[in-house]
């Protein structure tokens, strides 16, 4: 190319952009479009549609909780605050227009109206099919159907077209919640099948890029990582047809842009902010800020008991005496959790999880119960975070490094990258730490088991194990199931009480799952999964 | 010119070979387990298991390497765990969010800081000098993340000027169809008037905090180049010979001076690319840097092995392009393969 050719080019291109002025038509649909249209911001999106997937995330959860549906669901009560919470003991038919629970079995009829998006009438071969899938294509749907002892496609039986009984292998009362829980999604299975492979069975590709379902909502748009877009299913049986016509949810990884967005009025509704623009936003009245416990949840400070020096209850104890706790819920909590500590001495212990501790702030005792150990001159140690979580662990760990060196224990801060922590936690190697698990079936003994049982589950953090635990625990699933309350009682109260006294986690507060929305967004409702249920939710 | 061109491309080879095995190294060698992450919070030992053989991790590095050249040579770069979609497209749709964004803050740097420059230069000393010190001086030790910040607060949250940060286009218009991907551009050809609006008024504040950011090195440029040439002698004598200031500063000492401007352009355009991690991150724009970074604090390595490697192709066609730049703005410059 020569140089005048490329300079008149150039000046060519110019001339081309030099274009006709702009007629500004703004049209009349786009009011209309906002008024029927939910528009939620949130820090990450989905990776996957499908909770079945390898590898889905929690937002995911969200697209299949509100455009799968399930055989049963949970009523709904009155929770905090006269927000509407999930009942755990009551149970819907969502696909099942009503079910019977035998001795062994339990037995669904299906809807027979019900109608998959693209038309399929749902049947009895697709729940089957759907909970074959859950229990075999292994990894998270596998393990969480597990813990309701669903583990063999042999449970579920097609009785006709429109029943299908499920067969229970011992009593659990974990069977029929767990029926209930995300995973048993009803899936279309013609269509998936259709596009699976002989690599792929269970056609897993197909429904991670779209919704199969026969929900309330359809997937029509997915950019990964940039928004999702979901319309109402017109044809929807599982209850009453939802107000919101269509959902955007934008991905806006800047909270303080999300926080800007909410009050400019942009947005509808956003979670994941931090917890002091939370404070700030529900102080100022503009907004509603709803803020409810996590069921079955609580952050705490775990201790390796296999291990010197924390093998030793003595010294946990000093650690439980010396946590700074009501600096924590102040500076690091802004107030938006349950205390979990620092129970009156006399309270006697409930058949419920999760209660407070008994222990308090109190250096005295924390040096004696120290020097009573041996280690009255203290020792060195490191206390381990996951950095995904790095708002709250960061200054957390802090005030506990802060507070621990007054009993002479020295902490260095470790700090682990997200995609590093559960393999930490599988190697149970940490001496000292900070976690949070909660459990979605909000029971005391399903917690424990996950927590404290001696079969080691990636959740006994601590690698706790006493033989007298374990009974207390087994006893408790085993009352449960056969209905046995009083021993069921004393079960609880007594894991309880052993698990305060050996204190190898120490139990902080129970977190809050923050939402903020619009004034005129209404219908939000606590579920188990923490998740936005679209469904009861309107807008004006 | 052609064959200049091949030879070029063929010196590329090598360190694009070389990029191949070093991502692969790096990415490996990253801390984390993507299977106990995938996996999920509820994952059992056995559960980590399955996955880490489904995405091919129990197999040896080795086997590995050589699974993932050959999947490169067909084409496939992978898919990324955490989008759940395969790189090559993400990184296909992504790259003109990108690059649309990085261009318009570069035109927009340029439109302002080379006349500044050159005016800074005619007139040493006086406050166009300073102006010119002073704004690129701030420009450049402002972060980009805390000038898109306070755009943001300004413009959009305080002054109600600026749309929603919410990415390319406000929530309600659709994206236009894909021609070249860049929105300025497909709006147009889809003569969608309104998309293109809501595509301008998006790209302004992002752009205009990536222009800020660079209006330092290119000003300067401009002006220390063009200092150079005016005391140079032609410049002398062509305004003894009575040439008009314009025609002596435009045609002959400007011209001259751009060598060097050229050059500096090619690698602030580099650097924008990188910055641009942070201002997708405050616009929420859906570009290629943001995608990266959050593959790579999930120990996702497929999307980052793309993403270096689409990098690593893009420097060798911009430094091809400067080249030929060069010998068409100065025809003296010979261009050897």
């Amino acid at each position: 190319m020569k140089r005048r050719d490329f300079l008149k080019s150039v000046s060519g291109l110019a001339a081309g952009a030099a274009l006709p002025a702009m007629p500004s038509v703004v049209s009349s649909a786009y009011a209309d479009a906002r008024s029927e249209t939910l528009l939620i911001v949130s820090e990450g999106g989905p990776n996957n549609l499908d909770i079945h997937g390898v590898g889905t995330n929690v937002p995911g959860y969200e697209v299949s909780w509100n455009c799968y549906d399930r055989l049963i669901s949970h009523e709904m009560k009155s929770g905090p605050g006269g927000v509407p919470y999930y009942d755990r003991d009551k149970f819907k038919g969502e696909l099942a227009e009503d079910f019977k629970i035998d001795d062994m079995s339990v037995t669904f009829k299906l809807k027979k109206n019900a109608k998959f998006h693209d038309g399929a009438p749902v049947t009895a071969k697709d729940v089957k099919w759907s909970l074959d899938r859950a229990v075999s294509v292994g990894g998270f749907p596998t393990f969480q159907m597990s813990a309701g002892s669903l583990t063999k496609p042999e449970q579920f039986v097609v009785i006709d077209d429109y029943t299908v009984r499920v067969d229970f292998l011992k009593k659990d009362k974990l069977t029929i919640p767990d029926l209930a829980v995300i995973v048993p999604c009803i899936i279309n299975s013609e269509l998936v099948k259709k596009n699976a492979s002989e690599k792929d069975p269970w056609g897993l590709e197909f429904t991670k890029q779209q919704t199969a379902g026969s929900g309330a909502y359809k997937v029509t748009k997915w950019t990964a990582g940039t928004e999702v877009v979901m319309e109402r299913n017109e044809d929807w049986v599982g209850g009453p047809l939802p107000k919101i016509k269509r959902v955007i949810w934008r991905m806006v990884p800047q909270a303080g842009n999300r926080r800007a967005l909410l009050e400019r009025g942009d947005a509808d509704i956003s979670y994941e902010l931090p917890f002091k623009d939370f404070q700030e936003m529900k102080a100022s009245g503009k907004l509603n800020v709803v803020s409810l416990p996590f069921s079955n949840g609580i952050q705490y400070i775990g201790m390796n008991v296999t291990k010197p020096p924390f093998d030793n209850p003595k010294v946990r104890q000093a650690v439980a005496y010396a946590i700074p706790y009501q600096k924590i819920m102040d500076a690091v909590m802004f107030g938006l959790a349950n205390p979990m500590f620092g129970a009156a001495k006399d309270k006697p212990t409930e058949v419920a999880w999760p209660q407070p501790h008994k222990y308090n702030t109190d250096m005295e005792k924390a040096k004696a119960l120290m020097a009573e150990a041996g280690y009255a001159n203290g020792f060195e140690t490191t206390i381990s975070f996951d950095l995904n979580f790095a708002g709250v662990n960061e200054p957390l760990c802090v005030l506990v490094q802060e507070s621990l060196a007054q009993i002479g224990i020295k902490t260095t801060i470790n700090k682990v990258p997200g995609a590093n922590w559960r393999t930490e936690l599988n190697k149970k190697e940490m001496p000292l730490f900070t976690n949070v698990f909660s459990g979605w079936l909000d029971y005391p003994e399903y917690f424990f088991y996950w927590c404290y049982h001696g079969n080691n589950s990636v959740f006994n953090t601590m690698s706790y194990k006493s033989g007298e635990m374990d009974k207390l625990i087994d006893g408790a699933r085993v009352a449960a199931a056969t209905g046995d309350t009083a021993t069921y009682d004393a079960d609880v109260k007594g894991f309880v009480d052993l698990a305060y006294s050996d204190i190898p986690r120490i139990p902080l507060y129970q977190p809050f799952v923050n939402v903020a929305m619009q004034k005129n967004i209404s219908g939000y409702q606590y579920w188990f999964h923490r998740r936005l249920d679209y469904r009861a939710m309107a807008k004006g | 010119m052609l064959t200049m061109i091949g030879k070029r491309l063929m010196f590329a080879i090598p360190s694009l070979i070389g990029v191949v095995i070093v991502t692969f190294l790096l990415t490996r060698a990253l801390p984390g387990d993507p299977a106990a992450y995938f996996a999920g919070p509820a994952a059992t030992k056995e559960a980590v298991e399955q996955i880490r053989k489904k995405l091919g991790l129990d197999k040896p590095l080795i086997e590995q390497f050589f699974r993932y050249t050959n999947d490169l040579a067909h084409g496939d770069f992978g898919n990324s765990l955490t989008t759940g979609q395969p790189v090559a497209a993400e990184i296909r749709n992504r790259l003109p969010a990108s690059a649309e964004l990085t261009l318009l803050g570069l035109i927009v740097s340029i439109v302002i800081a080379i006349p500044l420059g050159v005016l800074a230069a005619t007139r040493p000393g006086s406050w166009v000098d300073h102006l010119c010190r002073v704004t690129t001086t701030a420009g450049v030790s402002l972060p980009v993340f805390f000038t898109g910040l306070v755009l943001v607060y300004v413009f959009y949250f305080w002054l109600g000027w600026s749309p929603a940060p919410l990415g390319r286009l406000d929530v309600f218009y659709s994206a236009p169809p894909t021609v070249t991907g860049f929105y300025l551009i497909d709006t147009l050809i889809a003569r969608d008037f309104e998309a293109f609006r809501s595509a301008c008024s998006q790209l302004i504040l992002p752009a205009t905090t990536l222009a800020i950011f660079s209006l330092a090195p290119i000003a300067r440029m401009t002006r220390a180049s063009m200092l150079a040439v005016l005391s140079s002698e032609f410049v002398r004598t062509a305004r003894a010979s009575g040439l008009s200031p314009a025609t002596v500063i435009v045609t002959y000492a400007f011209r001259n001076a751009m060598l060097p401007v050229i050059t500096t352009l090619s690698m602030v355009f580099s650097f924008l690319l990188g910055a641009n991690v942070l201002v997708e991150k405050v616009f929420a724009w859906p570009g290629i840097g943001s995608y990266a970074v959050e593959a790579l604090i999930s120990s996702d390595f497929a999307p980052v092995q793309g993403f270096v490697l689409t990098m690593a192709v893009m420097y060798v066609l911009l430094n091809l392009v400067i080249d030929i730049l060069y010998g068409v703005i100065d025809p003296r410059v010979r261009l050897e393969g």
